[in-house]
Order: structure tokens, then C-alpha cells, then sequence
């Protein structure tokens, strides 16, 4: 495989970039996103292009199909495919290219479909455009490009429409829609960020697969590392609108030659990495210009084992009405959150964990009171709070506060982040005007900022710095725990890695417990005392952070662990063996009973469901 | 599918018998006495007296209001207190220029509108977008009853055209139908050209944001395939939703246009009634044209399911 | 994705929210032109004794239906009124009924909106009235209320905001539906901030933009009302000098004294438009992409 590479290396490229320069126009003025980039990539072969928000990658591979709005966008330089120049050919003559010679898959597969057409109508287009067929026959071929993909039932699905399709479905429907006319060059555009991470494994496998058989192209952008180093041949690391290193994906990840790609590769939460730590650590830091590190300090014991836990939560369910028909009839019901038990000490860490709709986040947002639980018990310092409402769950919620996923929706856009800061503290009237000032700089401070930004507007802040204005916020209360809810999962990896640290040292300081909800296995190593793994709606295990990563015993938390790309292309998952798995869905019908569900002790506070 | 119809039907009957109570209501709510507002200001007690009879205001809002309910069930609105004819009669008389003024203007406009919309969205913020974006705010800032004037001034006053006043009806010919409703339909649907074309343009944009647009560039398909093929499928839901609302400003306008073009409609009997306060006339007609904005709406919701498969309850 | 560079987190010193909107206003030359328009009229209106007008009401037999001349710019209608005093003048009531309506729709329809969007329960009944009330055409809603009540101006204002009443109501629940749903409202909640504060201090602030480009269109859409029914005789009584009645009395006689008809038109048209360019400009500025006109 490798000696093939080297032999079509020396023949032409099938992408060939040369002094590659993208501007934008804002207010008028010109400002260059991508500078004099160069790069090839042969026939048969995956270039990953990675890099953060902000370093240009996706803006390159949109110029080179031609998809970038003319009117405030300006492509200099020379990109070549098979040694035809793109850039000078005529929008006519670039239709005839896209989606027959360069093929693109992008990521968001929700919103990627037109809702409106069938799978069959979207997919036989490409090939009566291309190839000139009849429908008939292109409907054909769809179906057998359906079944090369390995959606099951592939016929009957032609004439379905998308939201029929879960969001792994229709990634392998544009999957077989960019392969339909066999291009020279794929341009996959983080295909599997939106997907869960069994899924993800699963369609880079796909993508695997079908390039092998074939000299197609790669081009394959993405933010994440484990992702590069599963797949890619070679890798180019970009950063802010320059590539910053290029080579063989194995010495990438063995010797980065330059500071950035080394400090990107030290904030990259690698799985099994903690297994000789006791306690979370935080990261080490690696500055982006000299590449001198920073090691992080050994965790410290910050659990409090000998009084009461802080939180018990007990026989936790919640379920929503599904209502259908002419009368709204009661037709089934989700059963998000079923019999959730767990508890949380002082100062302690417990991970949710488990991929989307498993009910981790209901659980989170139960605990807050911000839905209401159909059944359980939720007690915090020995105090019910399940059963409180009005004027006492107001004043019971500065015990427990969050922090949300995105940033840039958390914060009031039309508020200056000082008064965001001061207001929980003027709602719950414990401190005076001057006072909730005095905290709100200090907070800042706490969390890194500058005293100068108290009077800013949330929008003038980069996601990272919204984050810390939110733990601020979340902190003026004096909180026992904070309910983190993907927090850190929006942010990218280095900024990902400086949150958790923040989050760790106020740990250590102030003796904060947290409920983790998080779908990503690698951070949750890096952060928890102890993790629990949601399916379904049920902790299907929990156990200490050791216990769990070392030792999982449920099929479904040792899937999921295998699943998780690790950043070292020496060790490669193998295909998984069971081929496609379908999101299985928590809507059950209305006399439902769940079964009663025992659980089994497997260690020391280690149990798996029955 | 049948039950998002049926649905959608109970709840169009729910705000038809919210509308009859309130028009019915209004008697009562208004400050005063209606007898004597409706015999106006130099009526004789007689003659309030006699319209107290004629509405029945002596007798339980109840009792009253369920007499009345049962007899529009029945098909019976009652008599005009001015002509003493019963209004259900009279309507049958007036409805065919009504009719034909709408179906003609709401065709007309459609076509031209629609059209103008896409073509303004597909080349966003070109010149032909920015002229037609501001010749839509000139369609919907002048009065229906200026440009009406304006057009009879110029084609049918100083070119001589086209009839500037009344009515044909379908029997006498098409062209002489048509010829009397041209000058009525452009001036009626002029507002609502505007509007739609806007609306229109609009959709089309949001559309032409989303990702699947992308998906469709990225297949190699040309601007028109990714325009009609692609885009306007779902664009429709939104565009049908404001050719469904804009009924209501339709029939509104129809009373001023029918007041310029001399037309015997109903907005014609709706002026009329106003001038002599003939409240059950424009009780009548209220609840007709209610009725009609939600037939032609239920309509509409028929149309979603047949744009969107998404629609289904 | 998240755009986040903190580790140079040189973000340039942008202006404060103000300074920037103003920029943003005058890059709209629509806005301008409009609001310049809008401001013009506004201040002839209010000036309108100072302005070389004569009384408007007062009725000169022996002038009747006279062409322009030094003394009557305008001519005079067919009771001898000075046209010029009374189209001056008139602008007085089209603007009143204008921005009173635009002022009582949008706070009572902001009001029913807010609550339908945030009280769950009430969201059916609310919205099913306020669906009622739009399937009646605006100007039969006046129409049956003027019928039933003496003309006034109060009383065409009152009938007018009712039936506008509905369009706000929509558009603020639409708004609300969304914002509540913001992790900034949860967050806010969770802070325990009480319904009220949630309403006032977090959803408001948000959904002002799209309230007052709404109540821009709406008083373009009541101005053109109240001549509607001034028009058909169901507006403000016949004496008082509003465009709409001129408009009224000068179109039995279009046809030989044409400016008793296009000069009223023409300054309805012209205000209209600026009013609506005014909502145009300040809906690109509070929603650049042009979603929130509906």
C-alpha cells in the first residue's frame, strides 16, 4: 500500500495547490483568511487538513470546488486538478466538474438533504447530469450505490424521504451521492464531527473502504487529531491561513517538528492516558509560538469521603408524552430518564456519559429543575429538592448552578457580562449593589479575565472567554455543585484543554463537585472521579474513573471506549465487526413497563446492570 | 394526513363560531344604545324603537344570540333593516362581481409576483433586486383607491382603453368580462404584488442559505435546477402561507375598488350598508368573508402536505 | 465549531452597541431618506397654524371649487374650504391615527404575545382568538365597530388597533417561542431569576428590534386605513380635514377637479412610503438576513 503511494507520487497529482491566497471582503476592506498555501495530494491517497476554528481549512477546501460566494471572495494563486487549472475555468465548466470529478461531503448530515426530495430523486440527479442516463437507469444505480454504502433495505429506501433517515444514514446517502459519478477527488469536510462516536467509527471505515479499491483522492478536513490519525496518509496542519507543518501522518504524530502542531497534540485528551493517575489532572500546556511546555501539577485529592454525599439522586425517571391523531391521544411515550440513581460527594466528579439521546442531558437539566422529573427523589445536603417549587426553588437554585454548551447562545446578548455576572447575586439579594460589583471583578479575575472587559457586550468575546464568563456567572453564587453540560464540547481542543484546567484549579480551590455531562470519552478520563455511562435513558454502568476505563464490563461502555479514535496512526481500530448499528429509540408504547433492572457489584463502588 | 386535515377543519370551525360571537356581541359591547346609533341622529323615538324590535335588543343576550345562531345554521341571515329584503338574497345578487374581481386579481398577481421574487433573490442585491424591492414598497404604500384613480385617469379617461365603471357579467362574453375587471384587479392586487414579491423573495433567500443548496452546488447542478428544483419546493410552504393570508387585505381592498370601479359586489353592499348603519348587512357579510379567508386557508394547509412530507400531523 | 482563538486573544476594540448602530442607520440610505421624509412631514404637520394656512373648516359658499390661485394654492372643494389648509391640516390626523395605532397594537399585541409565548396554558386560547380576529378583513373589523359607535377619530383608532392587534401578538409570540428557548433564559431561570425578571430583563431587550420594525409597518398600514375608511364613509366624521376625507369628497368630481383627489393621494402615498422605508432600513438593521418579515 505504502510502495504504491511512492509510485504515484512520482506520477501527476490529483490535486495540486500552488500559492494558494483567499481574501474576503468586510466593510470593504480585503482581509486575507488563507495565505500563499501549496500543497499536492497523489492519486489514492487521504490528506487530512487540520487545524482550529479560524485557520482556514474549510475556506480552502470550499475554493477548491469552486463553492465560495464571488461577490466577497477573491481566490488567487493556482489549484489543479489532473493538471487542468481550476481557477481559470468559466462557472459552466466548473459545474461540470463538481460533483463528477470533486465530489464533496460536509457536516452537518441534518441539514446537508434537501427535506423536500426523495433519497432516490437526490442521488440519481448527480448521474443524469453527469452521465447523461435516463432516470430509470440512474435510479438504479442509486440503489446499488445505497447498498455500497450498506444502508439496509436499500429499494424501498430510494423513495423515502430524509427525515426518515437518522443523522448516520444520511451521512452514507452523501456518502453514495459524492461517489455516484466515481470522482477523481473527494473533499470530505468534517463528515463525522455531528455524528456520535460509534457511528463516526463506522463511516470513517466506510470512507476507508470504499477509497481503497480505487485511486480516489481524500482531502479530509478536520479539528480532530484522533480522527488524523486514524485515517490520514499524510497531514497538513493549518494555522490561521498558513500551513504550519506537512508530512507523513506517522512522523506528525511521532516528532512534530514545529511549537504549534506540538502544543496541538499536547491538548488533545488521549484515552488511557490517565491510567496510572488517582485524581484528575489537569493538562499540560504548550505555548503555540516557542513550544516550550508548561507540565501540569499532580492532581490533588479534592474529595471529601467522610461526611454525607453532597447530592443523591434516586429512581430518577422522566418521560414525555408523545400525543398524535385528530384528539392529541396519548400514543406512547419517551422514556428518557428511567430509575437513574447515583449520588455525588463534596468536591467530587461524576462523568454522564453516552451518545446523543441516551438521556444524559435530561438528567442534568432534572437535577436543575429546569424539566420536571415524573418520579425520584433528588436530595441535596440532605435537603429534598425534588418536591420544592416557587419562591423556595428559586432560592434553593443558587446551591446548584450550570454551564451550558454554547457560549454564544448563554449569555443575554443585550446584557454587558458585569451586569451578567452581578445579576444572581442581586436576584437572590444577599450582597449589596457595591458588593456584587466588588465579587463580579474579582470573579473575572478568578476566571482570567481582564477587570477592563466588566462593561463589554458578550459579542466582543472569542467562545473560550464567553465559557469563563459563564463558570464566572455560574460561580457568584458560591455553588456546592456545578452541572456542566457539553461544556467544554463547542470549544476547540486548546481552548478545550484551558477551560478544564480553569475548571480543575477551581476545584481544587474551592471545593466544587460537578456533574460532567459529556459524550466525549477522552475528556472524561482526563476530569472525573468517578463515571457512570448512560444507554437508553439507564446507567448501564458506574464506577470509579479507573474502574471503568480499565475494566469496563458492559458490552455497551466497552463499544463505546472502543470506538473513540486515538491520536497514534500506529494503533488503528479495526473495522467493527458488527457492520451498521441504527440509534435505537427510548419511545416506548403507553402500558410500557420497564422492566425492574438489578445491578451487579463488580468492585469497589463498581456496578454494572444485569 | 387525514388528521392534521381534520384538525386543522375543527379549529377553522371553533374561530368561525368565535367570530359570530363577537360580531353578534359588538351590539352589546359598544358604548350607548345601538338603536339609536344606528337611526342616526335625527331618527324620531319611533323610529329607534322600531330597530330595537327589528334587532331584538329588548330581548336576553341568550336567548337572543342562540335564535340567531340557529337561524344562519338554517341558511337565514336575517333581513337588511334599510330594505326590509332578506340579506341572503341579496348576497346571491352581488356575489358574482365580488368573485370574479378576486379570482382574477389573485391570478394576476401570483404570476407576476412569484416570478418577480425569485428573480429578485437569485440575483440578491443587483440592481433588478434593489428596483423591484422598491417599486414592492411603492405597491404597498399607495392607497388600492389612488392607484385605482390613476388608472382610470390614464387608460380609461385619457387613452380610452378600457370601462372605467361597472360591471359585465361572465354570460356576456369573456372578453367583455375581463375587459371591466382589467383596471379593478391591478389596482386591487397592486398591494398585494408588493407583498408577495417580497415575501416571496424572502423565502427564496432563506432558502437559498441553507446547506442542501450547498449540497446541490457541490453535485455540479446549474442555477436553474438548484432555483426550481431545489429551492422553490421549499420555499412554497411559506409562499402559499402568505397568498393564503392575504385574502383578508384582498377583500378589504375589494370594498374600496369595488367603490371606484363602480362595481355591484359585495364590497359595494358593504359601503352601501355603512353609509345607512345597516348592522345586520355587515354582520352577514363579515362572517361570510371570515368564512371564506378560512376555506381558502384550509386550503393552503391541503397544499403544505402536498410541498413538504414533513407534514404529516 | 466554536471561533475561538483565546490563546492571542488580541479581538479588536470594536465600538460600543450604539455607536454602532448609528453606522449601521446611516449605511441604510432607505432608513435615512425615509425618516428624513417622515420628519418633514411630521414637523409641517405640527406647524401646520404656521404655515400660511387659513382655518380648514371654515366654509366660503361664494369660493366654491376654485382653481389654484394666490389665495388658495390649492383651490378650494365644493363647500369653499381653502384645499391647501385642509390637506396641511389633514396630515395632523393621519399621522395621529398613524403612531397611536402603531403605539396601542404593539403594546397590547406585545402583551398577548408575551404571554401567550411564555404562559403555556394560555398560548391555545390566545392564539385561537387572535387567529379569529385575523380571519375577520382589517377593514370590516372597523367597519362594524364604527357602525355600532358614532365616527371619531378615538373611535377609528381603537377599531384600527384591534385589528392590527393580532399581527403584533403573532410576531411577539413567534419571538418569545424562540428566545425561551436560549440557554441564556435556562441559564437565567436556573439562577433563579423570577418570571418577571425572565420576561423583562432577558426576553424583552431581545425582542424589541423585531416590536418596533412591526410597529413601523403597522402605522404605514393604519395610515392607509384610516383613508380607507375615511374613503367609504366609515372613518372620521366628514368635516374634520383628514386626507382620507378629502379624498372622499373630491372623487365625485375626479374627473374635472383632479387635484381635489391626487394632491391628498399624493402626500398619503409619499408618507406611507416613507414610513415603510423607515421599516424597511431599521428591519435591516436589527435583522440583517430578513427573516423576521412576516
Amino acid at each position: 500500500m505504502h510502495a504504491t503511494h511512492e509510485a504515484n507520487a512520482q506520477l501527476q497529482p490529483t490535486l495540486s495547490i500552488r500559492d494558494l491566497t483567499i481574501s474576503f471582503r468586510r466593510d470593504g476592506i480585503w482581509t486575507p483568511a488563507v495565505q500563499q498555501i501549496s500543497f499536492n495530494i497523489s492519486p489514492g491517497e487521504i490528506v487530512a487538513l487540520v487545524g482550529e476554528s479560524g485557520s482556514g481549512k474549510s475556506v480552502t477546501a470550499l475554493s477548491i470546488a469552486g463553492l465560495l460566494d464571488a461577490k466577497v471572495s477573491r481566490v488567487e494563486g493556482e489549484i489543479f486538478l489532473g493538471g487542468q487549472s481550476l481557477l481559470t475555468l468559466p462557472e459552466r465548466r466548473m459545474c461540470e466538474l463538481r460533483g463528477n470529478k470533486i465530489a464533496m461531503i460536509f457536516q452537518e448530515p441534518m441539514t446537508s438533504l434537501n427535506p423536500v426530495l426523495t433519497i432516490g430523486r437526490q442521488i440519481s440527479e448527480v448521474l443524469v447530469k453527469h452521465r447523461g442516463v435516463s432516470e430509470k437507469e440512474a435510479l438504479r444505480e442509486a440503489e446499488r450505490l445505497l447498498e455500497q454504502v450498506r444502508i439496509p433495505d436499500a429499494r424501498s429506501r430510494l423513495t423515502q424521504y430524509p427525515h426518515n433517515f437518522s443523522g448516520g444514514m444520511r451521512q452514507r446517502v452523501m456518502i453514495a451521492m459524492a461517489l455516484a459519478c466515481r470522482p477523481k477527488l473527494l473533499i470530505a469536510d468534517e463528515p463525522t464531527t455531528a455524528l456520535d462516536v460509534t457511528v463516526q467509527a463506522q463511516i470513517l471505515d466506510l470512507i476507508k473502504d470504499l477509497q481503497a479499491d480505487g485511486d480516489m483522492a481524500v482531502l479530509f478536513i478536520t479539528h480532530d487529531m484522533g480522527v488524523v490519525a486514524q485515517i490520514a496518509d499524510r497531514t497538513v496542519v493549518m494555522y490561521r491561513g498558513d500551513i504550519v507543518e506537512e508530512g507523513a501522518t506517522p512522523e506528525i504524530f511521532r516528532a512534530p517538528a514545529r511549537p504549534y502542531t506540538r502544543a496541538l497534540l499536547s491538548a488533545v485528551p488521549v484515552l488511557g492516558s490517565m491510567a496510572d493517575e488517582a485524581n484528575p489532572r489537569r493538562y499540560p500546556i504548550v505555548d503555540p509560538v516557542t513550544g516550550n511546555p508548561q507540565p501540569a501539577p499532580p492532581g490533588a485529592l479534592t474529595v471529601d469521603t467522610r461526611s454525607e454525599p453532597l447530592l443523591v439522586v434516586k429512581n430518577l425517571t422522566a418521560r414525555f408524552d408523545v400525543r398524535t391523531g385528530l384528539f392529541g391521544r396519548l400514543s406512547g411515550r419517551v422514556h428518557a430518564v428511567e430509575d437513574v440513581s447515583f449520588d455525588i460527594k463534596v468536591g467530587e466528579t461524576l462523568s454522564l456519559v453516552g451518545e446523543s439521546g441516551c438521556g444524559k442531558s435530561t438528567t442534568g437539566r432534572s437535577i436543575m429543575r429546569l424539566i420536571e422529573p415524573t418520579a425520584g427523589e433528588i436530595r441535596l445536603d440532605g435537603q429534598d429538592i425534588g418536591s420544592i417549587s416557587g419562591a423556595q426553588l428559586r432560592d434553593h437554585r443558587r446551591n446548584i448552578q450550570m454551564i451550558f454548551q454554547d457560549p454564544f447562545a448563554s449569555l443575554n446578548p443585550s446584557m454587558r457580562i458585569g451586569s451578567a455576572i452581578m445579576e444572581p447575586m442581586i436576584i437572590h439579594g444577599r450582597v449589596s449593589r457595591t458588593q456584587a460589583h466588588d465579587r463580579a471583578v474579582d470573579l473575572l479575575e478568578i476566571v482570567g479575565l481582564k477587570r477592563e472587559t466588566f462593561n463589554r457586550f458578550p459579542h466582543e468575546f472569542s467562545g473560550g472567554q464567553r465559557q469563563r464568563i459563564c463558570i464566572a456567572r455560574a460561580l457568584a453564587l458560591e455553588p456546592k455543585l456545578i452541572v456542566a453540560d457539553e461544556s467544554v464540547s463547542a470549544l476547540d481542543v486548546s481552548i478545550k484543554a484551558q477551560i478544564i484546567n480553569l475548571m480543575l484549579e477551581l476545584q481544587e480551590k474551592l471545593g466544587l463537585a460537578y456533574l460532567f455531562i459529556s459524550h466525549d470519552m477522552a475528556v472524561v478520563e482526563r476530569v472525573s472521579h468517578r463515571v457512570a455511562v448512560m444507554y437508553l435513558g439507564e446507567i448501564v454502568e458506574i464506577g470509579p474513573r479507573r474502574a471503568i476505563f480499565s475494566n469496563p464490563r458492559h458490552p455497551y461502555t466497552r463499544k463505546l471506549l472502543s470506538a473513540v479514535p486515538v491520536p497514534d496512526p500506529s494503533v488503528r481500530l479495526k473495522s467493527s465487526p458488527q457492520g451498521v448499528t441504527e440509534f435505537k429509540s427510548p419511545i416506548r408504547s403507553v402500558g410500557y413497563k420497564p422492566p425492574v433492572r438489578e445491578y451487579v457489584q463488580v468492585g469497589d463502588e463498581h456496578y454494572v446492570l444485569s | 394526513m387525514l388528521t392534521y386535515l381534520g384538525r386543522r377543519l375543527i379549529a377553522s370551525i371553533f374561530v368561525i363560531l368565535m367570530v359570530a360571537i363577537f360580531v353578534f356581541s359588538l351590539l352589546y359591547l359598544t358604548p350607548g344604545d345601538p338603536a339609536a346609533i344606528i337611526a342616526g341622529d335625527q331618527a324620531t323615538p319611533e323610529m329607534v324603537a322600531r330597530i330595537r324590535q327589528s334587532l331584538k335588543l329588548d330581548e336576553p343576550y341568550l336567548v337572543r344570540f342562540s335564535d340567531w345562531l340557529l337561524q344562519i345554521v338554517q341558511g337565514d341571515l336575517g333581513n337588511s333593516i334599510y330594505t326590509g329584503q332578506p340579506i341572503l338574497q341579496q348576497i346571491g345578487l352581488r356575489f358574482g362581481p365580488t368573485l370574479s374581481l378576486m379570482v382574477v386579481s389573485m391570478t394576476l398577481s401570483t404570476l407576476v409576483a412569484i416570478p418577480l421574487g425569485i428573480v429578485a433573490a437569485w440575483k440578491q442585491n443587483s440592481r433588478v433586486d434593489r428596483g423591484l424591492m422598491v417599486f414592492s414598497t411603492l405597491g404597498f404604500s399607495i392607497p388600492v383607491f389612488v392607484v385605482g384613480y390613476l388608472l382610470a385617469y390614464f387608460f380609461g379617461l385619457k387613452l380610452k382603453w378600457l370601462p372605467v365603471q361597472g360591471y359585465a357579467p361572465l354570460s356576456s362574453g369573456l372578453w367583455n368580462w375581463m375587459r371591466h375587471l382589467i383596471l379593478p384587479s391591478i389596482a386591487l392586487g397592486s398591494a398585494f404584488i408588493g407583498l408577495l414579491a417580497r415575501m416571496t423573495r424572502a423565502a427564496m433567500l432563506q432558502v437559498l442559505s441553507q446547506d442542501y443548496v450547498r449540497t446541490a452546488k457541490a453535485k455540479g447542478l446549474g442555477q436553474g435546477e438548484i432555483l426550481f428544483r431545489h429551492a422553490l419546493k421549499n420555499a412554497a410552504v411559506p409562499i402559499t402561507t402568505v397568498v393564503g393570508l392575504g385574502i383578508a387585505g384582498l377583500i378589504s381592498g375589494a370594498v374600496v375598488t369595488e367603490s371606484v370601479f363602480a362595481l355591484p359586489g359585495l364590497g359595494r353592499m358593504t359601503a352601501d350598508a355603512i353609509l345607512r348603519r345597516d348592522y345586520p348587512v355587515i354582520q352577514s357579510l363579515i362572517l361570510l368573508f371570515s368564512l371564506n379567508y378560512l376555506i381558502v386557508n384550509l386550503l393552503v394547509d391541503i397544499t403544505y402536505t402536498f410541498f413538504d412530507p414533513r407534514v404529516r400531523y | 465549531m466554536v471561533g475561538a482563538n483565546d490563546h492571542l486573544s488580541v479581538l479588536p476594540v470594536t465600538e460600543t452597541g450604539g455607536r454602532r448602530a448609528r453606522r449601521t442607520f446611516l449605511r441604510h440610505s432607505g432608513a435615512v431618506v425615509g425618516g428624513s421624509i417622515l420628519f418633514i412631514f411630521l414637523t409641517i404637520s405640527l406647524l401646520a397654524p404656521l404655515l400660511w394656512t387659513s382655518d380648514p373648516l371654515s366654509v366660503e359658499p361664494m369660493d366654491r371649487l376654485q382653481g389654484m390661485s394666490e389665495k388658495h394654492w390649492f383651490g378650494t372643494d365644493m363647500h369653499g374650504r381653502d384645499l391647501y389648509s385642509r390637506v396641511v391640516y389633514g396630515g395632523r390626523v393621519s399621522l395621529l391615527v398613524g403612531f397611536s395605532v402603531a403605539f396601542l397594537a404593539s403594546m397590547i399585541g406585545g402583551l398577548i404575545g408575551l404571554f401567550a409565548g411564555f404562559i403555556r396554558p394560555l398560548d391555545g386560547p390566545l392564539m385561537r382568538v387572535m387567529d379569529g380576529f385575523m380571519s375577520i378583513p382589517p377593514i370590516m373589523l372597523a367597519i362594524a365597530l364604527v357602525a355600532l359607535t358614532r365616527g371619531s377619530i378615538q373611535n377609528v383608532i381603537i377599531a384600527i388597533s384591534i385589528a392590527e392587534i393580532p399581527r403584533v401578538s403573532r410576531l411577539v409570540r413567534g419571538v418569545v417561542l424562540t428566545l425561551r428557548e436560549q440557554p441564556y433564559i435556562e441559564a437565567a431561570i436556573s439562577m433563579g431569576a423570577g418570571p418577571l425578571r425572565v420576561v423583562f430583563r432577558h426576553i424583552l431587550p431581545n425582542a424589541i428590534g423585531p416590536i418596533v420594525v412591526q410597529a413601523t409597518f403597522i402605522c404605514a398600514s393604519a395610515m392607509l386605513a384610516e383613508a380607507a375608511l375615511s374613503f367609504i364613509g366609515a372613518g372620521t366624521p366628514p368635516i374634520t380635514p383628514s386626507w382620507g376625507n378629502i379624498l372622499a369628497e373630491g372623487r365625485m368630481l375626479w374627473q374635472i377637479h383632479p387635484a381635489m383627489v391626487f394632491l391628498p393621494a399624493a402626500a398619503l402615498s409619499v408618507t406611507v412610503l416613507a414610513v415603510n422605508m423607515l421599516g424597511d432600513g431599521l428591519s435591516d438593521i436589527f435583522d440583517p438576513r430578513g427573516l423576521g418579515k412576516s
